[in-house]
C-alpha cells in the first residue's frame, strides 16, 4: 500500500512537460488539501497537466492494473490452472472484435467517445456466456471444457481480428495501437467507469476467498465441506470476467498483468487467497503504474504500447521467478 | 441415523443400483462390500449428497438430505474420498484445518480457536511432525493420513469413508481403521465405509453390506454374511472361510485355481 502511494508519487513527478518537483507536489497538495493560497502562483497551464492530464492517468494505470491483476487472481482460484489469465476464456478477444469492427469501420464516434469502450465491454461479456455455455454440461461446468472452449473461442475470433487488421488500411493501424494497449489520452471520465468496477469487484472476489482456497483441494472436497461449487465458480468467473472487460474497454489488452501478478504475490506470501486477492490488486496497480511511466518516458515523447512494456518488462520477470523457485525446491527436496 | 429409501442410479442409461434399502443405525461401524463395478462408490455418493439419486431418497436424521443447507449437511456428515488429497501448496496444518469450514464465517474465522482440536487430529494420525510441510510435498499415504485428520476436525457424527486404506501399507491400514474405530466407539459415531479388502472389513465392521449386480445381496454381521457360497455367487471365486484365531471374526482364504468362468 504504501509502495503503491509512493509509486503513485514518483510516477506524477515526471513526465514530458518538464515541470519542476516543486511545482507538482505544490499543486497536489494545493488542490487536494485546498488549504489557504500560499499566494504562490502556478501558471494554468501546469496546473491542467497536473491534475487533468498526469493524475487521471496515474489513478487510471492503478485502476487498470487492480482490476486486471485481480481478475486473474480469480480465474486462476476457479481454473486451478497456472496458465490461466483474465484473457484466458476469450474475454479480450470478444472485446478486441468489437472494438476493431467499430474502428475499421469508422463508427468510433457513433455514440461519443464511449463508443468503443461500451462495445468493447459489451462483446467481452457475451464472450464469456458463449464460452461458458459451450461447456455447460449437465453436471456443471467441467474446468477441461470450460479451458478448452475458451481457447476455441479466442482463437475463432483472434482470426477476425487479424481479418480485420488485414482490410484496413490506414497508414498508423489503430486497431493494432488499440489491441497492444494504452493509457494515453484517457481522462477522469475513463477513471470514473471504472472505478465502480473495482470497488464491486474487489470485496465480492474477497468475500470468495476462503471458498477458493478450499477449492485448491478439488471440488470434491470443496462440496463436501459445505461450498456451493458451481455457485462459486459461476459468481467469481463472472466477477472476474466483468473487470477483465472493463479494463481491457478502455486501455485495450495489457498483456501479463493477470498472469504475472498472482504468481508474483504467491510466491511471497504463500496461496492464501485472503491475502493473494487484495494483494495482487495492490501489486497490479504497481505494476501497470511503472510500465506506464516507463511506456511514456522511455522514448519520450513519443509513447511505446502499454502492452509492449508490460510484456517486456514481465515475461523475462516471470522466467526468473519460475527459475529460482525451481531452484529452491530442488534444494530442500 | 441414515437411510437409504428405494435408491435407483442410472448413469449413461446403466442402471448402477436398483431400489436399494437399508437402514444404518447410529453408532455402528459398516462395510459395503462387493465386486468391481458394482455402484459401491455410487451408493457412498448418494448417501453423501455428492451425487444424485434417479429415484429413490435419501434421509438424514428424519429429513430429506436435500433439505440440508451445504453448511448444516457438512456438520453432520463427513466424506473421505478415494484417491485422497491432490498436491497443494498449502501445509498439513492448514488443510486439516480446512475442516473447520462448516462452523467458520465468510473469512475463515470461528467463535472458538480450533487449534486444540487440530492439534489433537494431527497427532492421532501421526503427522505432528509434519504440520509445516505443504502437502506437495507429502507422500500419497501421508495425504491420505492429512485427509482423515482433516475429516476428523470436521466433527461430524455421520462419516463416510472410500476405500480409505487404498495406497496404505498394511501397517497404515491397520493404524487407519484402528483410529477410526476407537474414535467411533469413544463418540458414538456412525461410519460406513467402501472396503474392497474382505478381511479387513470383517475385522473392522459390525455390520456388512454386500452389493451385487445392483442391488444389495446380503446384510448382516460378518460371522451371518461372509460364506463360501456368497463369495463364490457374488465374486465368481471359490474360498476357505476360516475363523481369526484372536478376534473370532471370519477371515477368508483364497485358492488357486477357483475362480469361476468369467461372467
Amino acid at each position: 500500500m504504501l509502495l503503491l502511494a509512493v509509486s503513485m508519487l514518483v510516477s506524477l513527478s515526471i513526465g514530458s512537460a518538464g515541470i519542476s518537483l516543486k511545482d507538482v507536489w505544490g499543486i497536489l497538495w494545493h488542490q487536494l488539501i485546498g488549504g489557504a493560497d500560499s499566494g504562490q502562483a502556478w501558471s494554468a497551464g501546469d496546473v491542467a497537466v497536473i491534475t487533468q492530464v498526469r493524475l487521471s492517468r496515474v489513478l487510471l494505470a492503478v485502476l487498470v492494473g487492480a482490476c486486471l491483476a485481480l481478475a486473474g487472481a480469480g480465474f486462476q482460484g476457479v481454473l486451478r490452472n497456472p496458465l490461466a489469465e483474465p484473457y484466458t476464456l476469450g474475454v479480450a478477444s470478444g472485446s478486441s472484435v468489437g472494438a476493431a469492427y467499430m474502428i475499421l469501420f469508422g463508427y468510433q464516434t457513433l455514440i461519443g467517445m464511449w463508443t468503443i469502450p461500451a462495445v468493447a465491454f459489451a462483446t467481452g461479456v457475451v464472450t464469456l456466456f458463449g464460452v461458458i455455455w459451450l461447456s455447460r454440461g449437465r453436471s456443471g461446468m467441467q474446468l477441461e471444457t470450460l479451458i478448452l472452449s475458451g481457447v476455441i473461442v479466442q482463437s475463432f475470433l483472434g482470426a477476425f481480428v487479424s481479418l480485420m487488421v488485414s482490410m484496413s488500411n490506414g497508414v498508423v493501424n489503430q486497431i493494432l495501437f488499440w489491441l497492444m494497449g494504452s493509457l494515453a489520452l484517457k481522462s477522469w471520465g475513463h477513471v470514473y467507469i471504472l472505478l465502480p468496477f473495482l470497488l464491486i469487484g474487489l470485496p465480492l472476489l474477497f468475500v470468495y476467498a476462503n471458498p477458493l482456497n478450499l477449492l485448491v483441494l478439488g471440488e470434491r472436497h470443496a462440496s463436501h465441506l459445505g461450498i456451493r461449487v458451481e455457485r462459486t465458480k459461476l459468481i467469481v468467473l463472472i466477477g472476474s470476467t466483468l473487470l477483465t472487460a472493463a479494463a481491457v474497454s478502455v486501455s485495450g489488452v495489457i498483456g501479463f498483468v493477470g498472469l504475472v501478478i498472482p504468481h508474483l504475490i504467491r510466491l511471497i506470501v504463500g496461496p492464501d487467497y485472503r491475502l493473494l486477492i487484495p494483494l495482487s490488486a495492490i501489486g497490479g496497480g504497481i505494476f501497470v503504474l511503472w510500465a506506464d511511466t516507463l511506456a511514456r518516458m522511455a522514448l519520450s515523447p513519443r509513447e511505446i504500447p502499454l502492452g509492449v512494456v508490460t510484456a517486456l518488462i514481465g515475461a523475462p520477470f516471470f522466467a526468473y521467478l519460475l527459475y529460482r523457485s525451481k531452484r529452491s525446491q530442488e534444494d530442500t527436496a | 441415523m441414515i437411510e437409504a429409501k428405494h435408491l435407483t442410479k442410472r448413469i449413461h442409461n446403466r442402471l448402477i443400483l436398483s431400489n436399494v434399502t437399508h437402514t444404518f443405525q447410529t453408532g455402528r461401524f459398516y462395510g459395503i462390500i462387493g465386486p468391481n463395478g458394482v455402484g459401491k462408490s455410487t451408493l457412498l455418493q448418494l448417501l453423501s449428497g455428492a451425487a444424485k439419486p434417479t429415484s429413490g431418497e435419501v434421509m438424514l436424521a428424519g429429513k430429506p438430505l436435500d433439505s440440508y443447507a451445504a453448511k448444516q449437511l457438512a456438520r453432520k456428515l463427513a466424506v473421505l474420498q478415494q484417491g485422497g488429497l491432490p498436491p497443494a501448496a498449502f501445509t498439513v496444518r492448514e488443510v486439516v484445518g480446512m475442516g473447520r469450514y462448516p462452523y467458520q464465517n465468510w473469512f475463515g474465522d470461528e467463535k472458538n480457536d480450533p487449534a486444540v482440536l487440530v492439534d489433537r487430529a494431527l497427532e492421532a494420525m501421526g503427522l505432528t511432525a509434519l504440520q509445516n510441510r505443504p502437502l506437495e510435498r507429502l507422500s500419497g499415504g501421508e495425504r491420505q493420513r492429512a485427509a482423515l485428520a482433516k475429516v476428523m476436525v470436521q466433527e461430524a457424527e455421520l462419516i463416510l469413508l472410500d476405500e480409505p486404506t487404498t495406497y496404505l501399507d498394511i501397517g497404515y491400514q491397520i493404524h487407519l481403521l484402528d483410529t477410526v474405530q476407537a474414535w467411533q466407539r469413544e463418540r458414538e459415531l456412525t461410519v460406513i465405509a467402501v472396503l474392497h479388502d474382505l478381511n479387513l472389513a470383517a475385522l473392522y465392521c459390525d455390520q456388512l453390506l454386500v452389493l451385487h449386480e445392483g442391488g444389495l445381496a446380503a446384510s448382516g454381521p460378518p460371522k451371518e454374511v461372509l460364506n463360501e457360497s456368497l463369495i463364490r455367487s457374488v465374486y465368481g471365486a471359490s474360498a476357505t472361510i476360516v475363523v481369526h484365531p484372536a478376534t473370532g471374526v471370519p477371515q477368508i482364504l483364497l485358492q488357486p485355481g477357483g475362480a469361476a468362468p468369467l461372467r
